[in-house]
């Protein structure tokens, strides 16, 4: 809670103030990259970066899981796009989300994301998601704890909360969300000279005294309300933090490109003007990590329960699901699964473009994980037995990738114990009653 | 704007003791009800920023969205705190406000004084703004140490940038992201005249008057009150809730709360689809909402109509375009160019659209983009009007009674959904949604009337609690009738006051919904009723924590 003090270097930048252009050599960050331009010039690595993307209603069942398990797996039918990418993806099959009542979408995604198993009654409950886990760890030295998109217009499709009282909302718009990171305030790490802006100082200060009202303010606050307080403060701090990052010359980041600011489609729920956002999404969330803006994000192509839409079509994915009557030949909905197919091509847009940033003789989906989630199994039936799951990227060569791991009935928080011990949270178990596991899935972790 | 400098002349005077709480012996207790700390809402926040400042201030950037909860974004706000993220937006907010609030434009009206020299520190002018600005925006006057930390972050900024108006921007923007802005938070005190029970302290009790009749924070008047302790008597309570209710402003009041209990905020998001309701505009989205809440202020505020009147007046409120989307015409005499104006409406005897179910504010939103939804507005109709809940669907559910049938072409939404309420797996929830929204067939997603569907007549019969309609019509009738639908405005109302459904409060809710009855169901003798009640600031002696439900 107090680590927001610990900012030393804004004290050696106080006295800088009102100065003029300062280069400011600072000896941690004062580092170039290596000659290979894959490591800081130390030798140490480039930081790993972990990012969560969520998609509706799950996929067909019989036609996502590969029939062999371990490497050389065979990609099927629902995934099919995403072939060229098989030896950088985990599917992971056979792992299940367990209920006790709610609706079975929130429910579902709830489990997924914050291994909580009970429906949250009251204020401050929810646990925190799996994404703020990470960040608590991977998220601290970044101008942004992390960013969060919506591809489907809404701001409240967003799976990263400290608590179901306090959730981060997404951005809707790609040309909003460009200003946020690349707008006025963005520094360019590769820039000759750094200026700090006195302006941004005094703004941080000021922060700063605002959050030693705190005691003052918790004054006569029951248990429920404080804890709500901590998080506002926490929040503040975050912000607070933000600022001092800014104020700091950052390390060189010799893939850091600006990008060109492009134009939304229009954004709604129409799937096809959502996936043309979640390109510009990708486009920004790429560079924004090879820029050192960010190491996480939380993407999202639809909401649980997928109300993204077909235009002139009369029903929205979520309807067909339930209503859509199984082609009797195939076995599946055809609309439906047209749904899961933009979808995944939505998936392998962002891996193509984490994959186009190189970072000397690799890439930056190299350095990062993905961990691709959704509400329930089978949309259809509100299933949550064998949830269609799958990571990309080895994360800095800690995830063994290109393969299919089968789950055996186990809890679906498996596969979040896994993400979380990869990326260094220090945890043996997660999740709540029944999906409370300590069994990562090992074969994945290098 | 000038009424900002008229405000600062009392600033700072100190609360005066309590004249006790007064006594009321027909009110019962509202059970454990607690003091809360809400977030406000982004209404509030843009009905303060244009009191206090003006309403050329731009209040530009996003919300971090609210949360509802039981039936209310109200009781939310009692339950959120904010977000990382929603910091940043919050701080964006500031940011754009204080600079406005200090550009060249608005210094000379907004802060009461000028420094001696722009670039210097001034102390006395700043400490003057930002004692008259925080006590409207803390809802308090600013405490030693509060003042001394604003004025700190304003001086130090303003030195640090030679601009005495930068300081004074950053200690704006910095009130405007403290807590004591952002969150409404209650102090409880001993009650004297109730011992063992506490009662909010007259800030508080401004606070909570002020946000439920007018959506915002207490005005210069209502502070004073708090201030010289006259608000904790029975005649001075009396006084500013009758000057609060003959105002104006009630209908903001009036508006915030049936726009959070319609559900108003899912319009955000609400999307049609284009290519099959051309006329459902961005534009006709904001116009079905605020003809409802024009229906509503005009039958409850001006006319001091009978609540449950709403579900079948015939009278309304129109714009040419809106009337082009349900298919009447609305005679205006507006020029070309100019905007659309709002016109008196009343739809002939026996006409379908009788009531504010017929709305497209409330068929539109509890329908799917592309076709009407009688599950959802049947749904709608009985959280939102007779606070019922309606199950969540099962996991694991066998669909395939419902899709794997011989004939899968059917015509009209009453023959898609038979099977829904006669298979057992379905029937329990669906028996109590679609009779009700089968009702409303004859409007479709977007609002506009039909006969047909797919070429097939619509059938718009059904039943409400044993009692058999034909139509629309019926159907408004039937909840008019329905005297669950005042009781659950009056739960509604209540809990939106207070922040909190309450705990072990039948006798004050039951006491509360006799006083509606006997005032015929009059919206503003309800709302008087609570607001000068003993009860409605009366809480738990300690803070209740919040218990598993």
């Amino acid at each position: 809670m107090s680590s927001y003090h610990d900012f030393s270097r804004r004290r050696v930048l106080r006295g800088l103030l009102g100065g003029s252009a300062v280069s400011v050599g600072l000896p941690l960050l004062d580092c170039y990259l290596n000659s290979n331009g894959n490591a800081f010039a130390s030798g140490e690595a480039l930081p790993v970066c972990f990012g969560t993307w969520f998609y509706g209603l799950g996929m067909n069942p019989g036609l996502w899981e590969p029939t062999k398990i371990g490497d050389k797996y065979d990609m099927r039918s629902c995934m099919a796009v995403l072939q060229p990418h098989r030896d950088q993806i985990n599917v992971i099959s056979g792992l299940t989300a367990h209920l006790e009542g709610g609706n079975p979408h929130a429910t579902g995604a709830r489990v997924v994301t914050t291994g909580e198993t009970t429906p949250p009654s009251g204020a401050v409950a929810g646990l925190p998601s799996i994404d703020t886990l990470i960040s608590d760890v991977i998220g601290k030295q970044t101008r942004f704890r992390s960013l969060e998109v919506a591809c489907d217009g809404s701001a409240r499709t967003s799976i990263s909360q400290r608590s179901g009282s306090s959730i981060n909302p997404a951005e809707v718009s790609p040309a909003a969300f460009y200003t946020r990171i690349f707008g006025p305030d963005f520094t360019d790490p590769n820039a000759a000279d750094f200026k700090p802006d006195p302006r941004t100082m005094v703004e941080q200060s000021a922060l700063s005294a605002v959050a030693d009202q705190r005691r003052q303010f918790a004054k006569n606050l029951g248990a429920v309300d404080r804890a709500r307080l901590d998080e506002y403060f926490t929040s503040l701090r975050s912000v607070e933090k933000q600022l001092a990052i800014q104020l700091q010359k950052p390390a060189p980041m010799a893939a850091c490109t600006i990008p060109a600011k492009g134009s939304d489609a229009e954004v709604g729920t129409d799937v096809t003007n959502a996936v043309a956002n979640h390109k510009l999404f990708s486009a920004l969330i790429a560079h924004a990590l090879a820029c050192g803006q960010t190491q996480v994000f939380n993407m999202a192509i639809s909401g649980a329960a997928s109300n993204l839409r077909r235009a002139g079509n009369t029903s929205t994915h979520h309807i067909l699901s339930h209503e859509e009557v199984v082609d009797p030949v195939t076995g599946y909905q055809p609309n439906v699964t047209w749904f899961q197919e933009r979808y995944m091509e939505a998936f392998r847009d962002l891996l193509v473009t984490l994959g186009s940033i190189r970072e000397g003789d690799k890439t930056l989906l190299d350095r990062t994980l993905v961990y691709a989630m959704t509400d329930v199994s089978y949309g259809r039936n509100h299933s949550t037995k064998n949830f269609p799951v799958f990571t990309a990227g080895s994360a800095g060569g800690r995830v063994k990738t290109g393969l299919h791991i089968a789950g055996n009935g186990d809890t679906i928080c498996r596969a979040g114990l896994t993400v979380q011990q990869i990326m260094g949270v220090r945890t043996g178990t997660w999740g709540t009653t029944l999906n409370q596991t300590s069994k990562p899935l090992s074969e994945m972790i290098a | 704007m000038k009424r900002f400098l008229h405000y600062l002349t009392i600033a700072g005077v100190a609360a005066l003791p309590s004249a006790g709480y007064p006594g009321n012996t027909a009110e019962p207790a509202p059970g454990d009800a607690v003091a809360v700390t809400r977030r406000i809402t982004e209404g509030q926040y843009r009905n303060i920023i244009a009191d206090v400042f003006g309403t050329d201030i731009t209040v530009g950037g996003r919300f971090e969205p609210d949360i509802r909860d039981q039936g209310l974004l109200g009781i939310g706000t009692s339950r959120v705190s904010i977000s990382e993220t929603g910091f940043e937006q919050y701080r964006d907010l500031a940011l754009t406000v204080a600079a406005q609030v200090t550009d060249a434009q608005h210094r000379g009206s907004l802060i009461p004084c000028t420094p001696g020299s722009p670039k210097a520190w001034d102390d006395a002018c700043a400490t003057k703004f930002i004692q008259g600005a925080g006590r409207l925006l803390y809802r308090r006057p600013l405490d030693q140490a509060e003042l001394a930390t604003l004025v700190g972050i304003a001086q130090k900024s303003a030195t640090q940038l030679n601009d005495f108006y930068a300081g004074v921007e950053v200690s704006l923007a910095s009130m405007l992201v403290s807590p004591q802005f952002l969150f409404r938070k209650e102090v409880a005190v001993a009650d004297p005249a109730h011992p063992g029970r506490a009662r909010l302290d007259a800030y508080s009790r401004a606070a909570r008057l002020s946000f439920f009749l007018w959506n915002t924070a207490p005005d210069n008047m209502l502070l004073t009150a708090a201030e010289n302790g006259s608000l904790n008597t029975t005649a001075g309570l009396s006084k500013q809730v009758d000057r609060m209710i003959g105002s104006g402003r009630m209908s903001g009041g009036v508006r915030a709360f049936f726009a959070d209990m319609l559900g108003f905020d899912e319009f955000s998001t609400l999307a049609k689809d284009p290519a099959i309701y051309p006329k459902y505009s961005f534009k006709a989205a904001m116009d079905v909402q605020e003809q409802t809440l024009r229906t509503i202020t005009d039958h409850l505020l001006a006319q001091r109509g009978d609540y449950r009147d709403l579900f079948t007046t015939r009278k309304t409120f129109l714009t040419r375009s809106l009337g082009a989307l349900y298919g009447v015409a609305v005679v205006d005499d507006v020029a070309n160019g100019l905007p659309a104006r709002w016109v008196p409406y009343e739809y002939a005897e026996g006409d379908p659209r009788a009531g504010i179910l017929t709305h497209a504010s409330f068929v539109s939103l509890h329908s799917h983009p592309g076709r009407s939804s009688p599950t959802l507005r049947g749904k709608a109709f009985r959280e939102t009007f007779l606070c019922q809940r309606v199950p969540d669907p099962p996991v694991n559910v066998d669909f395939t009674v419902v899709q794997n049938t011989d004939n899968p072409i059917f015509k009209t939404a009453r023959e898609r959904l038979t099977a829904h309420r006669t298979s057992p797996t379905c029937a329990g929830c669906h028996k109590i949604t679609d009779p009700i929204g089968l009702a409303l067939e004859n409007f479709d997603s977007a609002g506009g009337y039909r006969t047909l569907e797919n070429g097939a007549p619509i059938d718009t019969s059904g039943e409400l609690n044993g009692k058999p309609f034909a139509d629309s019509v019926g159907l408004g009738r039937a909840i008019r009738d329905n005297p669950e639908a005042p009781n659950c405005l009056v739960t509604r109302i209540y809990s939106y006051a207070a922040g909190q459904t309450t705990k072990n409060g039948k006798d004050w809710i039951a006491y509360l919904q006799a006083g509606f009855a006997a005032d015929g169901y009059r919206v503003p003798a309800l709302m008087r009723r609570i607001a000068v009640s003993d009860a409605f600031y009366s809480v738990a002696d300690t803070p209740v924590e919040e218990t598993e439900q």
